[in-house]
């Protein structure tokens, strides 16, 4: 087989295996009595553990946006609309973008390392051994903690960063802050907020799947590890930028079509 | 009660058993020896189906476990019990929680009651009272001995054995041993054990299968394997490299 057809059967498998994991994830979701000890020490190692980068990270993010913005604006005099459009990016995108990314580098590459060591070290045989599932063990109570603690973070991520975004408005450039408000709660929906929440879900499942997948069929040794964990990252960040372009397409449709 | 029928599997190209075929009888001690690389471990793992075959099929008590999917294994796997080579402890677990995970999983049993099957199981192998002991903390004999704990803490009717005295020191070796036949006497288990230890496999097999050649090449007794007149199993039972040496 040449090389092109090697990758292209090599990846094809992968997705395979990545959809027939996807199938058993949900399967198990549906039937399997949830063992609460490890969820809530998921969602503690998520979304406790994750605060600090998310929110540095929209803080950042809503200050720099509400610079860049007001420098554009007041060219054109229209100063007091900067906090509606770091509002509006914030709720819709930047805030669910950013924060999947950030989760993806810090817990996506946790999951990945942490399943590819156990593979390695035949963890996950002696898992099957004890006549235990390693998708309900191992993926369910990651994934439910990811698809709960990502849409959280992502509200925290938004707060913050058009926090940080109003003060740079109001306080560094002068902006008159009662005009600021009433325009930004006049252009920001309920509607961008639900898009926000609604992409953060499905980011939270992208993380945990693409780092359970990576992890669970990770190659021998340390190289292996490594490797894993490296393209969890990549995999997921480049599968939530790419699945946020459709889904603003596509949730854009739907919200604005009702 | 474990019949194995024409196995094959490959490694991509890389052919590692072809036609391998056997059986074992309820309550027998069996012994697979073989070099390093031809196939024992795996072999081991095509019993509990943690690997699936290219082609024949594995029987345990008449039931074809390779045309299982992972769900409906999970009952299977409960007549077994296995010790693998590193012993496999969750590292994030203490020993206790190691030895009870799959109660605690079950939810079966009541706490004290887990707690005095793993007190019970761990004096069994030498270990009392460390139950609260990570596995980082414990050295290479004290690992296997608590892999032990674990695989037959739910009195499984299968023990399998992945190279149990590898990487031990004779002393180490010489008391897993012992808790192996001590574990086959008082649990009445049929047990399989895969080693190239033939120390090991003299003591502790009823029978001895030698895979060689990607397939079962001798079987017999202990003491049928050891005075077999046959070049290659008496190249491998004396440790001879080279065939020329031997008398």
């Amino acid at each position: 087989m040449s090389f092109w057809g090697q990758w292209v059967s090599e990846w094809l498998e992968g997705l395979g295996r990545l959809t027939f994991l996807t199938k058993d994830a949900i399967a198990s979701l549906l039937t399997f009595k949830v063992a609460w000890r490890d969820l809530l020490f998921q969602i503690y190692f998520v979304g406790v553990k994750s605060q600090s980068v998310v929110l540095i990270t929209g803080a950042f993010t809503g200050m720099v946006l509400a610079a860049q913005t007001y420098l554009q604006f007041h060219k054109v005099r229209m100063d007091t609309a900067t906090l509606a459009v770091v509002s509006v990016s914030m709720c819709s995108e930047l805030g669910p973008v950013l924060t999947g990314l950030m989760v993806a580098g810090r817990v996506g590459a946790a999951i990945a390392a942490e399943l590819g060591t156990m593979r390695v070290t035949e963890q996950i045989d002696a898992l099957r051994t004890l006549a235990t599932h390693p998708v309900d063990y191992l993926v369910v109570p990651r994934l439910l903690a990811l698809h709960a603690a990502l849409p959280l973070l992502t509200a925290e991520s938004i707060a913050i960063g058009i926090g940080a975004g109003y003060v740079v408005a109001v306080y560094l450039y002068g902006i008159d802050s009662a005009y600021s408000w009433y325009n930004m709660v006049k252009y920001t929906g309920t509607i961008d907020v639900a898009i926000g929440l609604i992409k953060a879900v499905i980011f939270g499942g992208i993380v945990a799947i693409v780092g359970c997948y990576k992890g669970l069929f990770c190659g021998e040794g340390a190289q292996g590890v490594g490797r894993a964990t490296t393209e969890a990252v990549v995999y997921s960040s480049i599968t939530i930028l790419i699945t946020n372009f459709f889904l603003t397409l596509v949730l854009g449709k739907i919200f604005h079509t009702f | 009660m474990i019949e194995v029928k024409d196995l094959e599997k490959s490694f991509g190209k890389q052919k590692v058993l072809d036609g391998v075929s056997f059986s074992i009888e309820k309550g027998e001690s069996v012994v697979i020896i073989g070099r390093s690389g031809g196939g024992k471990s795996v072999l081991l793992k095509h019993l509990i189906a943690l690997l699936q075959p290219d082609a024949g099929e594995v029987l345990i008590e008449g039931e074809n476990i390779v045309a299982m999917n992972e769900r409906q294994l999970l009952r299977v796997r409960r007549k077994f019990g296995m010790l693998f080579q590193g012993a496999a402890l969750f590292d994030s677990l203490s020993v206790k929680e190691n030895i009870a995970f799959a109660f605690r999983r079950d939810r079966s049993l009541p706490e004290e009651e887990i707690a005095k099957r793993v007190a019970h199981v761990l004096e069994l192998v030498d270990l009392p009272g460390i139950e609260d002991k990570n596995p980082s903390e414990l050295s290479g004999g004290m690992r296997k001995r608590v892999g032990l704990a674990r695989a037959i803490v739910y009195q499984p009717e299968i023990v399998l054995y992945d190279e149990p005295t590898t990487g031990l020191d004779p002393i180490a070796s010489d008391s897993i041993d012992k808790l192996i036949l001590r574990v086959r006497d008082r649990l009445d288990v049929t047990s399989v054990v895969v080693t190239h230890d033939m120390r090991s496999a003299r003591r502790l097999g009823q029978r001895i299968l030698m895979l060689h050649d990607k397939r079962i090449y001798a079987a017999g007794t202990a003491d049928q394997i050891f005075q077999s007149q046959d070049p290659v199993v008496r190249q491998f039972v004396e440790g001879v490299s080279d065939v020329k040496e031997l008398n």
